[in-house]
């Protein structure tokens, strides 16, 4: 017998009007796992969100909580919480009663529900701020308060819809950080929507890649990082030099849509030797200095033009001349077969 | 590969704008703040003070006069007898009570009806049935105030729809009277109160309301907790315009209030038939204070700090 998964989808389906936002998605989510649902905005990723929570209800399909069919539910009768986009805090309540209000809702007595509001805003480090007014708060402040509310009720499953995108680069790979250790800590799924490929890869046990409302692809983010399963998958998980099937043949030297990540990508002013190493000329359109490494945008004589991401090391030529001749190799192994839609 | 910048067919530069005097003046403005703000506020200031506080003031001035009996003159000579007189005057008491009454039941009902209308507009209707609300509740605007008070008087009168429609249930109309007057005068401003209630709850986001589900709330307890609390100064707007107008009303009570009078037909017979200006502006002064006290009260519970 298989473990009962903390959130089972079937054949969920959400139509608005005559546009699908949803269309048949079929999920199974671990216990104590922490997962991604990645893609652009559209993708169908926070209807799926909602439905799971109980905001919307489904057109067709069910959603299962701990093998329990929660689908008719109202948000109230399920055991789980939501981390909204805009925080979602209620602005005439000091922080310390926004954390406290699922307590009080389930008749927890006075003291108590202050106690462990507290302890909550002590574990996000915000307990000196218990009096004060959401408004009176910074945005990673607010962020804060909005998960120790969410958490303080012990959910079995929290929901977090892009929590971090107010938040600017710093505080956001900051709060990455701290909500994989909260996760870890109290020991409960997390699903986690967003648009940033980086996010999802970084912070993810597993990641479901949307687009128009289905499951491009599903895995681990090495999966999708190194196998992506399809155009889109490669072009939105990182960046990707596609190749389609003509060039594949001509240039690879295999049939089928390819792709080539920038950073396996090299360029020197000689063709490479070596084994199972291959190799097209081209010319150098711009080379880009972006800190930790040099982006350079070659046209392949070939036809199409390539992104190769260097690192910033001593022993590369700095700056290659715009409009000069290059060498773009690649290993044999770092070409990606891409698998066409639908096949 | 060619390096022009500028499309093919434009060679002239962008000309800059020429200065005309309009041009010239709007420059002077924008580094004269003070000049800036005295041409904004001068016109709206002079009504205020002038058109507004002049007028007030007359009025607390007159009450403070009194009439030549035998003259019908005002004789400007300054007594507390009519003050006094509205205070004292068993007449002035109950009819002042009446009122308050009425006002206080209207602003009741008016809240009580508008409070689930202006929810169903701002959080669950579709935003082409809310432009379709919007109409609806504005439409009665545009009619008459003395047509809406007439087409009550026939709705409520002894053969009218509203006998007809409860009669064989057993009801019967209120016919003319305080009942009348009540269902009249909350018809007539449920738009004012609709509209402020309506505007708060639009400013109420979604989310609010989706976390306090979220977290457990039923619907009875997100609206106690987070909906009323937030939308509570909107109400308090709202029932500041039931509560005086309905004050200073005494056309509705003359139309379908039968012998009733309310504090406005004191005022109107003061001036009109008895022809006793100070003592109406007494009369006057009675809801301007009750005004007053509703204000001092509301205040208190803090509703007004956020306007």
């Amino acid at each position: 017998m298989s473990v009962i998964p903390a959130i089972r989808v079937t054949g969920l389906t959400k139509q608005f009007g005559s546009t699908t936002a949803v269309d048949h998605v079929d999920l199974e989510i671990a216990a104590g796992e922490f997962f991604s649902m990645l893609g652009p905005s559209g993708s169908g990723k926070t209807t799926v969100l909602r439905l799971i929570a109980g905001f919307e209800q489904p057109t067709g399909g069910t959603v299962e909580l701990f093998g329990q069919d929660v689908t008719g539910k109202a948000p109230f009768d399920r055991d789980v919480n939501t981390v909204f986009q805009d925080y979602a805090l209620f602005p005439h309540m000091s922080v310390l009663d926004n954390v406290a209000y699922g307590l009080r809702v389930r008749g927890v007595p006075r003291t108590e529900r202050r106690d462990r509001a507290m302890r909550a805003l002590a574990a996000v480090r915000l307990d000196q701020f218990a009096g004060r007014k959401p408004s009176q708060l910074s945005g990673g402040q607010r962020q804060r308060v909005a998960l120790a509310r969410a958490t303080v009720v012990e959910p079995k499953v929290l929901l977090l819809d892009e929590p971090l995108g107010a938040l600017d680069l710093k505080l956001r790979e900051q709060m990455q950080v701290e909500l994989k250790q909260i996760q870890r800590d109290l020991g409960i799924t997390f699903i986690f929507v967003t648009h940033d490929q980086e996010e999802a890869l970084t912070m993810s046990d597993r990641i479901a890649v949307f687009h128009d409302g289905r499951i491009e692809q599903l895995g681990t983010p090495r999966d999708l990082y190194e196998r992506p399963a399809s155009r889109f998958v490669a072009d939105f998980v990182g960046t990707s030099n596609l190749f389609d099937a003509d060039l594949s043949e001509s240039l690879i030297g295999r049939r089928g849509e390819h792709s080539i990540r920038p950073e396996k990508l090299t360029v020197s002013a000689e063709p490479p030797s070596g084994a199972q190493m291959r190799s097209a000329s081209g010319s150098l359109v711009e080379s880009i200095y972006v800190g930790s490494g040099i982006r350079q945008v070659i046209d392949l004589d070939a036809g199409p033009r390539v992104t190769v991401l260097e690192r910033n090391d001593r022993s590369r030529i700095a700056d290659q001349e715009r409009g000069g001749r290059v060498h773009v190799s690649w290993h044999e192994d770092d070409v990606v077969a891409l698998i066409p839609p639908g096949a | 590969m060619t390096t022009t910048t500028t499309p093919p067919g434009v060679t002239r530069p962008v000309p800059a704008p020429r200065r005309t005097a309009a041009r010239r003046s709007s420059a002077f403005l924008a580094t004269h703040p003070r000049v800036r703000l005295g041409l904004l506020l001068t016109a709206p200031l002079f009504w205020l003070g002038v058109v507004y506080i002049v007028a007030l003031a007359l009025l607390l001035v007159t009450a403070l006069w009194s009439v030549d009996s035998f003259t019908g003159q005002v004789r400007t000579e300054w007594t507390f007898d009519n003050i006094v007189q509205v205070v004292t005057g068993s007449l002035y008491q109950t009819v002042t009570l009446r009122t308050l009454g009425i006002a206080l039941a209207v602003t009741v009902i008016d809240v009580a009806l508008a409070l689930p209308i202006a929810f169903y507009m701002a959080k669950v209707a579709t935003p082409r049935m809310q432009r379709i609300l919007l109409i609806a509740v504005l439409m009665p605007l545009w009619a008459s105030y003395l047509v809406k008070a007439y087409a009550w008087r026939s709705v409520l009168s002894q053969e009218g729809i509203l006998e007809w429609l409860v009669s064989p249930f057993g009801g019967h109309t209120p016919g003319y009277g305080l009942a009348a007057t009540v269902v009249t005068l909350s018809y007539l401003w449920l738009p004012y109160v609709i509209l402020p209630i309506y505007a708060g709850l639009e400013r109420v986001p979604d989310s609010l309301l989706e976390a306090s589900s979220d977290l457990g709330g039923k619907p009875g307890r997100t609206f106690r907790s987070v909906v009323l609390p937030l939308i509570f100064p909107s109400i308090v707007a709202g029932t500041i315009f039931s509560f005086s107008l309905s004050l200073g009303d005494y056309i509705t009570v003359n139309i379908v209030g039968g012998a009733n009078q309310m504090l406005g037909n004191l005022v109107y017979t003061n001036v009109g038939a008895a022809n006793n200006l100070p003592l109406a502006a007494a009369i006057a002064l009675i809801p301007i204070v009750i005004i007053f006290g509703y204000l001092a009260l509301v205040r208190r519970t803090g509703a007004l700090d956020n306007l």
